[in-house]
């Protein structure tokens, strides 16, 4: 315990103003070691993506309340600005996001865009800044590399950009990883070889990875740990054998018997009725009493305690203390 | 490039020939007759044929066409019925004299253009975004003959800083670049800037709000990029598109506006083209028409073939 958490969420909350409130994040807490890679579970609209943005400041300031704190290796994620800000983007966290075709910039060529970053960081010429895209461009095992360099993206397959994507987000050696659905916008085939190069590069790296998914397959595949969230919180976190083999939120239930494994063809899949509800006050009760099949009166009253089950899993949900005591 | 700059050339031919048989047809489908213009109202059938068969106009049309286009790709473009005087040499002075009022306009119209979309796009939804695009809409609502006229009695009228006739003293002169002349190109270079103000910025301003909100500029501030150089990237982004909308403004004012030569009495093509119109002249009216259309697919190539050489997936496509 007595290692500095790579990255740790305390009661951050996030509201967007404007025409009309949002409660995206709701008192999120949460913690990643370094060199840990964690599984960012939820449907759309819960706030993974917005806990991501949070973390790299990419949220407009202006529409944006930010409560609680933020700390990457100890630093105020929230008090950098300027210079610092600029250091710290790109240089200790970056991000790989869902869509490669649209996050980069079309009318700069693939080395560019990886060498202006590595420039920007490192601070070194532009010769030596496209070696190191180079480099990166064969790490991430995309073929004929010194082509490729000059290429733009228009001229690059899907998952191949997605490969560069994540060659430029690694050019600086970030410590912490952040990837976006980064596989929802590519084939079945290639999101697997997606998959299988982001985990090996993050064993070969040693960096922490917050890997954003709504399909738990996928989170199962790659994470040492889960967090699932549900309108702007998480509800269930812990290591991922722990989450899959004893979910003890109703919610990490429904998902898992929503999943097509072990599926009867014909017959209807389990999936949760309902949809999340709107977040435009801040939730008092337990967001996910309405769907609930198990909900009690005490779910509508109060918000729910966050129970530890042990080995680091944690539910927010009243049940889980009684499945607790009695498992 | 290569490739695409050669097709494009190719592409060219067709146009141009489409365009000039346009010209030549568009003025014989307008009513009345050419002829009315010159004869006396008494002339005989007789002395009315024989004219009508020197000008050459008693042959079928195609053929009438054959022969103008050969003239014309030679550099004869015939002679104007009213003066006489070959229409080439009148189109020229024309044109140059149009050139000159375009490029002095483009040359206020494109820098502000650019700047205030810019400024807009980047502060969209400000107060500041909200200015300029009334000021932008203003420049394209007003009609710039009706401004040419007020600056005329402002500047010329009441405070008497600038002459508001012709493009010389003397009357319409011969153009040369001192400071006496350039007094003349000021008021109607400005009115003629204001239309081309407003389109450039406000296009500039859609433009860049649209790069903004795009998820690329997003990656670009998340991989450590300062302010100062995400906006490269969202100028570079910008730039085609800028350039086609300036390249097509430009084009327009080289057609010369009738209506603004009119009223600074400006001696260029817009100001021909009228007096060609009103006497019926034909041979300078589809002299002058080919001409302004031939440069308007010219400058059209050319904001084709710069859009391909800044923007990489225009060339390959």
């Amino acid at each position: 315990m007595s290692e500095t958490p790579l990255v740790e969420f305390k009661d951050l909350v996030v509201r967007f103003k404007g025409d009309r409130t949002v409660h995206a994040i709701n008192g999120l807490n949460l913690n990643l070691k370094p060199g840990e890679m964690l599984g960012l579970l939820g449907e759309s609209g819960s706030g993974k993506s917005v806990t991501l943005k949070t973390l790299l400041r990419l949220l407009p300031p202006k529409r944006t309340d930010l409560e609680g704190s933020v700390k990457v290796l100890g630093t105020d994620v929230m008090s950098l600005s300027g210079r610092a800000l600029a250091k710290y983007r790109g240089g200790d966290v970056s991000m790989v996001f869902q869509e490669p075709a649209l996050a980069l910039d079309p009318v700069y060529t693939i080395g560019d865009q990886i060498a202006e970053a590595v420039m920007r960081h490192k601070g070194i010429s532009k010769l030596a800044a496209m070696d190191v895209a180079l480099d990166m461009l064969t790490r991430v095992r995309i073929p004929s590399p010194e082509r490729r360099l000059k290429n733009y993206p228009h001229e690059m397959s899907g998952g191949m950009r997605q490969r560069a994507m994540i060659a430029l987000a690694l050019a600086c050696r970030p410590k912490l990883l952040l990837a976006d659905e980064p596989t929802t916008a590519l084939d079945a085939t290639v999101q697997i070889q997606i998959l299988l190069l982001l985990r090996e590069l993050q064993k070969e790296f040693g960096m922490g990875v917050i890997f954003v998914t709504h399909d738990i397959g996928v989170a199962v595949e790659v994470s040492d740990r889960i967090a699932v969230m549900y309108a702007g919180n998480i509800v269930e976190t812990g290591k991922t054998r722990d989450v899959i083999k004893n979910p003890r939120h109703p919610y990490t239930r429904g998902l898992l018997a929503a999943n097509l494994h072990g599926a009867v063809k014909g017959s209807r899949l389990d999936a949760i009725p309902g949809s999340p509800p709107p977040l435009e006050e801040a939730p008092s009760n337990c967001s996910f009493a309405p769907r609930c099949s198990l909900a009690r009166p005490e779910c509508w009253k109060a918000l729910p305690p966050r129970i530890d089950i042990g080995n680091g899993h944690e539910a927010a949900c009243v049940l889980a203390a009684e499945a607790a005591v009695t498992a | 490039m290569f490739t695409y700059l050669v097709r494009r050339l190719i592409y060219v031919l067709p146009v141009a020939i489409g365009v000039s048989m346009f010209c030549f047809l568009l003025v014989h489908i307008a009513p009345g007759d050419p002829l009315t213009a010159i004869m006396p109202v008494d002339a005989t059938a007789e002395e009315q044929a024989a004219m009508r068969s020197a000008y050459g106009l008693d042959k079928p049309m195609p053929v009438q066409y054959a022969i103008w286009i050969g003239k014309a790709a030679t550099g004869d473009l015939g002679k104007s019925i009213a003066t006489g005087r070959p229409v080439a040499g009148e189109v020229f002075l024309a044109v140059k004299n149009s050139l000159l009022l375009a490029f002095a306009a483009s040359l206020i119209a494109f820098p502000i253009g650019l700047f205030l979309g810019f400024l807009a796009g980047y502060f969209r939804d400000t107060i500041f975004d909200r200015m300029i695009t009334a000021v932008a809409i203003t420049g394209v609502s007003v009609p710039n003959y009706w401004l040419g006229i007020v600056l005329v009695i402002v500047f010329s009228v009441q405070l008497g800083w600038l002459p508001s006739m012709g493009a010389g003293p003397g009357g319409s002169g011969e153009w040369s670049w001192d400071l006496e002349h350039i007094r003349y190109l000021v008021l109607p270079a400005v009115t003629l800037a204001v239309v081309p103000i407003g389109i450039v910025a406000r296009t500039v301003r859609a433009l860049v709000g649209d790069i903004f909100s795009m998820d690329f500029v997003q990656a670009l501030f998340a991989k450590g990029l300062y302010p100062i150089d995400v906006l490269r990237h969202v100028i570079r982004n910008a730039a085609p598109t800028a350039l086609s909308v300036m390249g097509l403004q430009l084009g327009y004012l080289l057609g010369g506006s009738i209506l603004i030569e009119t009223v600074f009495n400006w001696p260029g093509s817009g100001f021909l083209l009228s007096n060609a119109i009103f006497q019926r002249d034909l041979p300078l009216l589809q002299g002058t028409i080919l001409v302004l259309a031939l440069f308007f697919v010219t400058m059209n190539l050319i904001v084709d073939v710069l859009q391909a050489a800044i923007d990489p997936r225009i060339k390959r496509s």
